[in-house]
């Protein structure tokens, strides 16, 4: 069987052009889509997850109600994950840790965590990508390599395709990347510039004074950037984690999100995180308009606290805060610092998840699910906050992230109502 | 739902022509019913019965005001909202969260919304969002006025109706919105458009054309509401020549001009900025058209629009942090926190201005009470409006609490004071006229059961800011301004009688989108509830 025009549950980009063919419930081809898809789509039924307690296979049911146990008794609960599932599920964590008191956060938090904080400190001038595919004749790079992470990045949205503007396509369109080593993106570019660790804040506080008039001593690269930036006719930044991971984290994007502003006064510009998971953007958005906070919230006081730092995963964890951490469509113990994931496996972890994981390997409880845009819909929101509706192609023994969730929920109101 | 029988209340329901009448009303399977076999009797003596609040214009969901509290973190932390057994927890500052939406809509008596702005690309964003408010029914505008395949086909009215009618449905959107007509998609560049006659700086059409041909499609597809439209040179002294302007070109057409507040300036800068309401309410009086105020209020707000290059402007005179975002083929947007100060002159001018076009718009039927949530103000502070409508006396003193320059408007003068039928006229009969919703703002055999009853205070205020009972479809909801169960309302959709399809050319114009035309229509899985009002 043949699946047009489906939409790709592994980047920010959400490409939702992919062609599959499904026999027996696999896929065995795949047309559009990038090496990291394709890869994913012909290894699906790789390392699925079973549900385990204590390491036990068992029934999915019984995994539910194990869950259901240890959350109703949880003192101060942690959830967290959610940034590869699709937003019905989301909603359902948030009311969740609302109803538990507990605290929840996304893997924003350790990615561009810092750029919310950056945006709420000072705006962001920003576009759609098919503003940039319309209009862009310069595009930037900064600490982020597309090549290897947003595969389709450069020929679906910012450099080779012609837009209703832009009809020379790649020929119209100058590539700059800026980054402390070379990458295969700055292979791509008509200009690398190859900044020493750690600079980041000053090479764009120096920009935004170039930009501003400022005759200063610097490197003579940077004023041609410079240049460039303020004579383009619509130009784009776009950065990664090489700027929110690096020293300086927000005050890196907060010097970035003004520079672009200012950028405004000459020409047109506008700025874009390059979000790595499919739906982090939408874990955002659906905590953003349940309870106000983008991410690192806290309900423990009935009503929701915005804190990061204070409720965000890394600190929670390694402060061991929590008591009880139920993890949703996210490795945490792969990606977080060891002192925050090595408390997972002291206390009473539950992963919901389609797949294996490091965290699966050390939690109490693993109920498996349907992945969200293979085996389940719903909605996720691209890296430039597009909504798109993920498909269902393939079948699954599993309920969804967000039928569990409802269960979840609906046991430890249950279970409240008989104590009562 | 169990029938209900309010009774011994006094009951306003203009639509109906019952003005303050002594009347009990019967409710049945969530319907307003003639006789109902009441197992349940609410009487509501001495108490104020109106059908349930209808807001035609306010900012509720989606990525603009989604971007807004994303931006705004300072602004919830005052307001926190605790979850209790019946509701959700939230932030209820100027920009609340869903579910916070839902109970202060409902605790004020208000049960439909119409959230004014959608970029269709963002329409599934929108749909979700207002799934999570609660307590109204809803609906959404589809923003068209910048859009880059209308604005190139604007000399070929069959396309762009068609165009317009498939957009709507792929949208699920109940309306068409134009913001900036032109303008905003100028800001792609840079710039703006001033009068109607400029054109675009990539394209031929200007802002007049984008009017005549929105508001000449919205008449050939019957749709339930005109053009709402949020005109050019919004904000900027001077511009009531433009609006002027704008009310003679629709001069006998159905058209809605919303926010009227903000385009009713006089004056050539911010120094002498004056009042024009009056020549504007004149010239209204003498049209079709309906309008909302748009009032502001002191304090702060965060202002949203899709007329980004105003926001632009408004960043560079507050020096405020600026969102903007640029939404491919479509519009754009722009957000930027601001502070009405009474002792301003602009600012309080501006609130004259509002007050002036509530007062001297004479037909209650074609002015609308309104702060363009969250724009002017929160809709929160609706009763606050009624109240200076209602008491002259109260009026007058908060204008002496003002910049002078409030008072060189006429509003001193103005001696008029709406009465309780009127006020539920600008607030729910004919809102819901407006909208075309027949079951909606009022209470005859048949209407929905949206009921709101106040109790009857001296301060108007208090009056109108906590309901002592809201029904909503038959199901009591609210008592003495608290949610007592959350109830979930339905989406107003529209009905084409037909399966709508793209012309070829729009599929050939989905080569300037990145995402796919099969992707694209909203999928009415976001529509768990909903109701599909025929055009025609």
């Amino acid at each position: 069987m043949k699946f047009e025009h489906v939409v790709c549950p592994l980047c920010g980009c959400l490409c939702d052009d992919l062609e599959l063919i499904v026999e027996r419930n696999e896929v065995i081809s795949t047309k559009n889509a990038c090496a990291l898809s394709r890869s994913m789509f012909l290894n699906l039924n790789a390392d699925l997850a079973k549900p385990l307690i204590e390491g036990k296979e068992t029934g999915i049911e019984a995994c539910v109600d194990k869950a259901i146990g240890i959350i109703s008794k949880a003192d101060y609960p942690l959830v967290y994950g959610l940034a590869s599932t699709e937003s019905n599920a989301q909603r359902k964590a948030v009311e969740l840790a609302e109803l538990l008191g507990g605290a929840i956060d996304s893997t924003s938090s350790i990615c561009h965590g810092p750029t919310v904080l950056g945006v709420q400190m000072m705006g962001e001038v920003t576009c759609t990508l098919g503003t940039i595919m319309n209009q862009a004749d310069l595009v930037v790079f900064w600490g982020s390599n597309p090549v290897d992470a947003h595969p389709r990045h450069l020929t679906r949205y910012s450099l080779t395709p012609r837009g209703l503007f832009t009809p020379r396509g790649r020929k119209g369109r100058r590539m700059i990347v800026v980054d402390v080593r070379e990458t295969k993106s700055s292979k791509l570019a008509d200009r690398f510039i190859q900044l020493k660790p750690g600079t980041d804040f000053e090479a764009l506080s120096s920009l935004r004074a170039l930009i501003k008039g400022e005759k200063i001593d610097i490197d003579p690269e940077l004023k041609e950037l410079a240049e460039e930036m303020k004579s383009c006719e619509f130009g784009a930044l776009l950065f990664g984690q090489g700027l929110t991971m690096s020293n300086g984290k927000n005050m890196n994007v907060n010097a970035a999100l003004a520079l672009v502003r200012d950028l405004n006064q000459h020409t047109k510009f506008a700025i874009l995180p390059m979000r790595g998971h499919y739906n982090v953007t939408g874990a955002d958005m659906v905590f953003t308009w349940q309870t106000g906070y983008p991410f690192a919230i806290d309900f423990s006081l009935g009503y929701p606290r915005y804190g990061p730092g204070e409720f965000s995963v890394v600190d929670l964890l390694s402060r061991k805060e929590v008591d009880v951490a139920l993890i949703i469509a996210s490795d945490p113990v792969s990606s977080l610092p060891a002192q925050a994931s090595s408390y997972l496996s002291e206390i009473d972890t539950i992963v919901i998840d389609p797949n294996r994981s490091m965290t699966s390997e050390i939690a109490r409880v693993v109920i498996p699910t349907a992945r969200a845009g293979i085996s389940a819909e719903g909605t996720a929101y691209r890296m430039d906050g597009v909504p798109i509706r993920l498909k269902k192609v393939l079948k699954s023994p599993y309920p969804s992230d967000y039928e569990v969730l409802c269960k979840i929920v609906n046991g430890v109101i249950d279970g409240r109502s008989k104590d009562s | 739902m169990e029938d209900l029988k309010i009774v011994n209340g006094i009951v306003y329901d203009p639509l109906n022509g019952i003005d303050g009448e002594r009347l009990d009303i019967h409710v049945s399977g969530g319907k307003i019913a003639e006789r109902a076999k009441a197992q349940r009797v609410i009487d509501v003596k001495g108490m104020v019965v109106m059908p349930g609040g209808v807001d035609i214009h306010s900012h509720i969901a989606g990525p603009k005001i989604n971007m807004g509290r994303r931006l705004r973190p300072e602004n919830h932390r005052t307001a926190p909202v605790p979850k209790t057994d019946v509701t959700r927890a939230g932030v209820g500052g100027g920009l609340s969260s869903t579910f916070v939406t839902g109970y202060r809509y409902a605790a004020m008596g208000y049960t439909t919304v119409m959230e004014p702005a959608v970029p269709p690309l963002m329409a599934r964003h929108a749909h979700e969002e207002l799934n999570d408010i609660p307590m109204v029914d809803k609906g959404c505008y589809v923003l068209m006025g910048n859009n880059e395949y209308i604005i190139s086909h604007i000399h070929e009215l069959n396309k762009v109706e068609n165009y317009v009618k498939w957009l709507l449905n792929a949208a699920k959107g109940y309306a068409i919105k134009a913001v900036n007509p032109c303008g905003s998609d100028n800001w792609k560049w840079g710039e703006n458009v001033h009068g109607l006659g400029e054109k675009g700086v990539k394209f031929d059409a200007t802002p007049k054309e984008m009017i005549t041909t929105l508001s000449e499609v919205n008449k050939r597809l019957k749709l339930p509401h005109p053009l709402h439209l949020h005109t050019i040179d919004l904000g900027v002294p001077g511009n009531y020549e433009t609006t002027l302007e704008t009310l003679e070109m629709l001069k006998g057409k159905r058209a809605h001009l919303t926010h009227l507040q903000f385009n009713c300036y006089g004056g050539s800068s911010w120094k002498d900025l004056s009042s024009e309401a009056g020549g504007i309410a004149e010239k209204v009086n003498d049209s079709k058209i309906t309008v909302d105020s748009g009032q502001v209020i002191f304090g702060d707000v965060t202002t949203m629009t899709a007329d980004a290059p105003w926001q632009y402007r408004l960043y560079r005179l507050s020096g405020n942090k600026w969102v903007n975002n640029d939404v491919e083929v479509e519009c754009g947007g722009g957000i930027v926190p601001y502070r009405y100060r009474k002792k301003n002159s602009v600012n309080a001018t501006q609130w004259a201005i509002g007050l002036e076009l509530l007062l001297m718009i004479e037909d209650p039927w074609r002015v609308y009470l309104s702060t363009d949530n969250p724009n002017g103000g929160s809709f929160t502070s609706y009763p606050y409006i009624i109240k200076l409508l209602m008491d002259k006396k109260f009026r007058k003193e908060e204008l002496s609490t003002l910049h002078q320059n409030a008072s060189s408007t006429s509003l001193p003068d103005i001696d008029r004071e709406y009465t309780l039928g009127e006020i539920a006229t600008i607030t729910r009969g004919a809102t819901a006229k407006s909208l075309g919703l027949k079951n909606k703002g009022h209470l005859g055999v048949g209407a929905d059961a949206d009921i709101a009853i106040y109790p009857l205070k001296e301060d108007i205020a208090k009056m109108f800011s906590k309901a002592s009972y809201v029904i909503k479809d038959g199901d009591l909801v609210v008592g003495k301004g608290k949610i007592i169960s959350e109830k979930y309302g339905k989406t107003f959709m529209l009905d084409f009688k037909e399966k709508v399809e793209p012309d070829p050319d729009v599929r050939e114009f989905f080569k300037y989108y990145t995402v796919d035309i099969e992707n694209y229509p909203v999928e009415m899985a976001y529509l768990p509830r909903y109701e599909a009002i025929k055009c025609g």
